[in-house]
């Protein structure tokens, strides 16, 4: 019977029902059951400091560093991740490079090469940008690649057929072929960027004046801001939540409405 | 092959149809021999040698029917947008298929993605349209209907056309001259006139392919050398 009526409300009220019953619990656990407030803040106590640090600017500061940094890494990981990826499809040598290369690094989390960034780039936002655009080039190469190599023979033939060679084949048959795998492989840089850009940020600090949503967690915890940890989380959780938006929406736009990957 | 004809070709699966329609297109090589087109060894593919495969996916997902065929246009005929859009009206209309012409290829059924298929084949004005079992994969019903209309296109058009077949019915019904090939050796072994035999129901129409079906069927002498010297 509950689950009958269930289905039958919209899928946001849904989901927004569950958020509200979440908070209402955890508020209740915080202020009914009498616990330290350094140990876990009330949601009333986060929004109260969500609310101080978007006016006084600390938060949008640390949130446009964050992403800036994370953009730059992904672009330079994404562009490598092509030419990679491009590499592999044309010549032989490329695909075992592309191998050799993939079996390496791809098992190593790019974090672990933050102390190396380090030493080579200094305690500056290059060696963030660096551990990101290795978090990410990966991820877009292995899956370009696999969009390139599963293109139908018979769309190849057809382009062919049409006289189509060189930049014109790539930009006119084969990317746009190769598109679901390049969103997810897009999808997954981003998914290891935004965690390897967090990651770099709890263990680095500041960059010169620049701290990102990371440092602005860790910065909290010294001056045991629990309700502002709470805050630097909910921020990172809702950009992520926003950005995997931003992905279905791009899916639904192209890719889904092409009939090359079913609506999920 | 004669301009203006239909040629098809016939053949039990594995004889080398495909293959020999490839050539002519420019897809493969020969590897002994010369293929000629217009007395020019068959080069790299181009648009004047169209192609309409077996397989769906030959027409580009991203595209809409329409931008199918303005694309291929485009491309391979460098037509600026405005002349592409008035062709593409056209030859969409040629092969009834206007009313689709805003769907993307996965909303359409087979036959509806054939026609666009032989839409975007017609509209670059080729030398030869070359058909690779263009109905292979349709039920029977839409199948006949879509051979009815290519007849009728070729009559308007009067393109040449070297189709693949392994329906017998198919390359009498559309065909001028049928080659019938081979297995163990893959080879030609006839070719024969059909111009004339339109009508299913006819009594000509059936002696033919008796005459076809026995020439598909039947293996050649060698073949039964080779097998009592093995023995």
């Amino acid at each position: 019977m509950i689950t009958r009526g269930w289905t039958r409300i919209p899928t946001v009220v849904r989901y927004a029902i569950l958020v509200a019953i979440i908070l209402v619990l955890w508020q209740a656990y915080v202020t009914l059951g009498h616990v330290q407030k350094l140990l876990v803040s009330s949601p009333l106590d986060v929004a109260a400091a969500l609310l101080v640090d978007f006016k006084n600017g600390s938060l949008v500061t640390a949130t446009q560093n964050t992403l800036k940094d994370l953009i730059v890494g992904m672009v330079i990981g994404t562009l490598f991740g092509f030419i990679l990826a491009s590499l592999a499809v044309f010549s032989r040598v490329g695909q075992d490079l592309l191998t050799v290369l993939t079996s390496i690094f791809n098992p190593l989390p790019s974090i672990a090469i933050l102390p190396l960034a380090m030493i080579w780039f200094g305690l500056r936002p290059e060696s963030i940008i660096f551990v990101v655009a290795l978090a990410t080039v990966w991820p877009v190469a292995l899956n370009t690649d696999t969009g390139f190599r599963t293109i139908s023979p018979t769309t190849q033939l057809a382009a062919r057929n049409l006289g189509l060679r060189g930049w014109r084949l790539v930009s006119g048959v084969m990317l746009p072929a190769a598109l679901p795998s390049i969103i997810t492989g897009l999808k997954a840089a981003w998914a290891f960027g935004w965690r390897t850009v967090v990651a770099a940020e709890l263990i680095f600090g500041v960059a010169g004046a620049a701290g990102g949503l990371g440092w602005y967690i860790n910065n909290a915890r010294y001056f045991l801001d629990t309700a502002n940890i709470f805050a630097g989380l909910v921020v990172i959780s809702a950009l992520g939540i926003l950005v995997e938006g931003l992905f279905g929406f791009i899916e639904r736009r192209t890719v889904v409405k092409w009939g090359m990957k079913r609506a999920a | 092959m004669r301009g203006g004809e239909t040629f098809v070709i016939i053949g039990p699966s594995g004889c080398g149809k495909t293959t020999l329609l490839k050539a002519i297109g420019g897809f493969l090589r020969p590897t002994r021999g010369r293929l000629l087109v217009e007395g020019q060894p068959a080069r790299e593919p181009g648009p004047d040698r169209a192609v309409v495969f077996q397989d769906f996916d030959q027409l580009f997902a991203w595209k809409t029917v329409r931008d199918n065929v303005v694309y291929a246009l485009r491309v391979a005929r460098n037509l600026s947008v405005g002349e592409a859009r008035k062709k593409t009206d056209r030859m969409l209309e040629l092969v009834d298929i206007s009313r689709a012409a805003d769907r993307y290829p996965h909303e359409l059924s087979g036959g509806m993605k054939q026609r666009a298929a032989i839409a975007r084949a017609l509209a670059l004005e080729p030398t030869m349209l070359l058909m690779d079992e263009p109905f292979g994969a349709l039920d029977a019903i839409t199948r006949n209907q879509l051979q009815i209309e290519l007849k009728g296109i070729h009559e308007r058009t009067g393109v040449t056309i070297v189709l693949v077949t392994h329906s017998i019915q198919e390359s009498i019904y559309l065909g001028d001259r049928v080659m019938v090939m081979s297995r163990f050796p893959a080879r030609v072994r006839e070719i024969v006139e059909t111009r004339d035999f339109t009508d299913v129901e006819s009594s000509g129409f059936a002696e033919l392919t008796g005459r076809l079906r026995e020439l598909l069927v039947h293996r050649e002498e060698p073949f039964d050398v080779v097998e009592t010297a093995s023995a």
